[in-house]
């Protein structure tokens, strides 16, 4: 028989494990390094044929209801995004543990460490640890693909979702996978039990069941592990975990590894590892998950090094070299680091609509020495740097509205807020609202380049939507301004954009035209 | 045998349509492969790098360690420079000529010459050129490719062909022809 062998990137193995998983949809909103999964799909002849849902959510958490309806109704969902995102579902994530699923449901969390296109590096892996549910982690393409698979029948067994979680370096990374055949979606069949409705006689019992679950979930993260060689009196044991096993391979060493690829963490087998080796060195990538929790395991005498310990560096992601000298392999000889070198950050693409906006705030702001520009999250992020550096602050998803109010009820005058189209419908239009009900002096820009352009260019939920949204909420409609963001049309923006500083209450700017990217693909489509 | 190649340019260069060809004749040749690829922010313009490894044996890492790259393939002099700390004194450069001047403080380019040529093994040209003058003016990468083949031994030049008529086939039969050509050209042009 031939193998079907597929070059896939992680994101991809994982997209097509879920397919022939048996998926009825995936839910998610566009984040890096999550995207491609939802891409993949939206791409697949088999999902089409099946109508698999793969539309694009507005955010996280509406990502994350969405799927538990679909669960509710008897079907296996999937929900993506990047850590971050983890944050916005939080409330509808820890909450599905409680009222567990019907339909398989897993969370597929894809981590940032080292921040190439992220604000943090927190470690997915505590928010399984806090909703007490099985956390998958695979170390290579095959694995992600594989892992899907078990990750919904761990699902459907326990009646709890399931959480997956990868870094970027294996979502982006591509390999050869086996691929095996597609298992059919599962029929309709809603659920009829109570346990869907957390009033607080309900929650307690469900809550005490997830509690009796512990034990299974235990067990299963136990069999999971695998210990490579059997240790008996070496002087140190490796616990690799996830992706950081390749880079232990990667040393050709003869310690004994201990492979970690489901959580919680497997105590039984730790401790059986520990006492055949005089120290542990705990390899993981993200934060120190693992290594802190070994004390409690083994006591605060036994040995045990990682990144707490300065033996791996507290941040950034894990590299074959960092592990290599983590495992004392003897450096190797490199050329020597190049001396005529210059970094060359990421900037805004020439004809982006987002430097338009940024040429005339400058204009106008330069008029007011206490002003203040709150950024968000996107291409228009890049505001910050040279040439325009014109933005004081971004935090996260939505937060230049609510920070511009804040400060605005500070006393900061102009307070600013710029905010992208699908940031905009992500998390600023409560934000708005929370604005227009206390007429917050602000003026907020939302650069609306009709798609989501820092992820690649997805559909944006709200295109052809912001003055109706904006009016819905109650912004004046003679403050509800539109322009086209054109050099030959600054004269009227940095008019319209004085006009709104002046205004006492909330006003909304809506610079509007298409992301230069989109434009030349759909370009280039015609062609 | 193994080969791991650093593919590097700035965002937008088509570092990544080399990386496909040669993972698409790696996988026809039954090689292993692992290439770790950058999305996102840094696309916009900023430096991209991708780690591309080949090997008859199963490979461990997706990344690749300092010291152990056999080749950069870069699309830019200065971009090649970042990363010869994963190069050691038997490895091989390959490099476009043609500095890409998005930044202010970009090395002056005479002593940024220098530095690529005193590096031990390399080979630079201005690509871009080449593909104007040789009415490819799409295939500048391709031509790099060519360039880089004599030193990615680990595959054919017929095993490369072949992938860029594969991969190029949507696009069609002048496309393909093109691309083939200006892969010769810079096998040409690598050999000497």
């Amino acid at each position: 028989m031939v193998m079907n062998r597929k070059l896939l990137l992680g994101d991809e193995a994982i997209a097509l494990g879920a397919i022939n998983a048996g998926l009825s949809g995936v839910y998610a909103y566009p984040g890096t390094p999550s995207t491609e999964i939802t891409e993949f799909i939206q791409g697949n002849a088999l999902a089409r044929q099946r109508g698999l849902h793969s539309r694009w959510c507005t955010n996280e958490k509406t990502a994350m209801e969405a799927a538990l309806g679909m669960s509710y109704a008897g079907k296996r969902a999937l929900v993506c995004m990047k850590h971050v995102g983890m944050n916005v579902c939080a409330d509808a994530f820890v909450n599905a543990a409680v009222t567990g699923v019907n339909g398989g449901v897993v969370v597929l969390a894809a981590d940032d460490p080292s921040m190439h296109s992220s604000q943090n590096e927190q470690d997915s892996r505590f928010y399984g640890k806090f909703a007490l549910i099985p956390v998958f982690e695979p170390s290579n393409q095959q694995e992600c693909y594989d892992m899907v698979a078990q990750a919904f029948d761990l699902s459907e067994a326990l009646k709890l979702p399931v959480m997956m979680r990868v870094v970027t370096r294996l979502a982006h990374s591509r390999a050869a996978v086996v691929i095996g055949d597609a298992r059919d979606v599962n029929p309709l069949n809603p659920d009829t039990g109570k346990h869907w409705v957390l009033l607080p006689a309900i929650a307690r019992r469900q809550y005490q069941s997830l509690i009796d679950k512990q034990v299974s979930i235990c067990q299963a993260a136990e069999q999971a592990a695998v210990v490579e060689t059997p240790a008996e009196g070496c002087k140190l044991g490796v616990v690799a975990c996830g992706i950081a096993y390749n880079y232990v391979k990667e040393c050709r060493m003869s310690h004994p590894v201990l492979k970690i690829s489901q959580y919680p963490i497997p105590k039984e087998t730790i401790r059986k590892f520990a006492v055949q080796c005089e120290a542990l060195l705990v390899v993981e990538d993200g934060q120190p998950f693992v290594e802190e929790q070994i004390p409690g395991l083994l006591g605060a005498d036994y040995r045990v090094k990682g990144r707490l310990t300065g033996d791996l560096p507290r941040t950034g992601e894990l590299t074959p070299d960092s592990v290599a000298l983590a495992l004392g392999v003897s450096e190797v000889a490199t050329l020597p680091a190049a001396q005529n070198l210059a970094a060359r950050p990421p900037q805004l693409c020439q004809g982006c609509g987002h430097r338009d906006v940024y040429a005339a705030l400058n204009e106008v702001l330069d008029d007011y020495s206490g002003a203040r520009v709150f950024g968000d999250i996107g291409c228009y992020t890049l505001g910050a740097l040279p040439p325009f550096q014109s933005l004081d602050s971004t935090v996260d998803m939505g937060a230049s509205i609510t920070m511009a109010k804040g400060a605005a009820d500070a006393g900061v005058f102009p307070a600013v807020a710029v905010i992208g189209d699908s940031t905009f419908t992500h998390s600023g239009m409560t934000g708005l609202l929370d604005a227009v009900n206390e007429n917050a002096n602000i003026v907020v820009v939302i650069s609306d380049n009709l798609t989501t352009g820092m992820t690649g260019g997805q559909d944006s939920a709200g295109t052809n939507k912001f003055e109706a949204i904006c009016l819905g909420l109650g912004v004046p409609a003679e403050h509800v301004r539109v322009v086209v963001p054109l050099p030959k049309n600054m004269p009227e923006i940095t008019r319209i954009i004085r006009e709104e500083i002046e205004y006492k209450g909330v006003s909304v700017i809506i610079p509007r035209r298409e992301c230069m990217q989109t434009l030349q693909r759909k370009l280039r489509q015609k062609k | 045998m193994k080969k791991d190649i650093i593919l590097c340019g700035v965002g937008g260069q088509g570092i990544l349509s080399i990386a496909t060809i040669i993972g698409q004749a790696a996988v026809e040749a039954g090689l292993n492969l692992k290439q770790a690829e950058v999305h996102g922010m840094s696309q916009r313009g900023g430096d991209v790098q991708s780690n591309l490894r080949l090997s008859d044996e199963p490979i461990c890492s997706d990344l690749i360690p300092h010291g152990a790259a056999d080749l950069i393939i870069s699309m830019e002099p200065m971009e090649a420079l970042r990363y010869v700390t994963y190069l050691n004194a038997d490895s091989w450069v390959i490099t476009s000529s043609l500095p890409f001047r998005n930044i202010p403080n970009y090395p002056d380019e005479d002593v940024l010459m220098g530095e690529v040529r005193a590096l031990p093994h390399v080979i630079m040209q201005d690509i871009e050129v080449l593909a104007k003058e040789n009415n490819m003016p799409k295939s500048a990468n391709v031509i790099l490719l060519g360039m880089a083949s004599t030193h990615l031994d680990i595959l054919s030049a017929d095993q490369l062909r072949a992938a860029i008529a594969k991969v190029f086939v949507a696009k069609g039969e002048k496309v393909v022809e093109t691309n083939l050509q200006a892969f010769d050209l810079g096998l040409s042009l690598g050999q000497n």
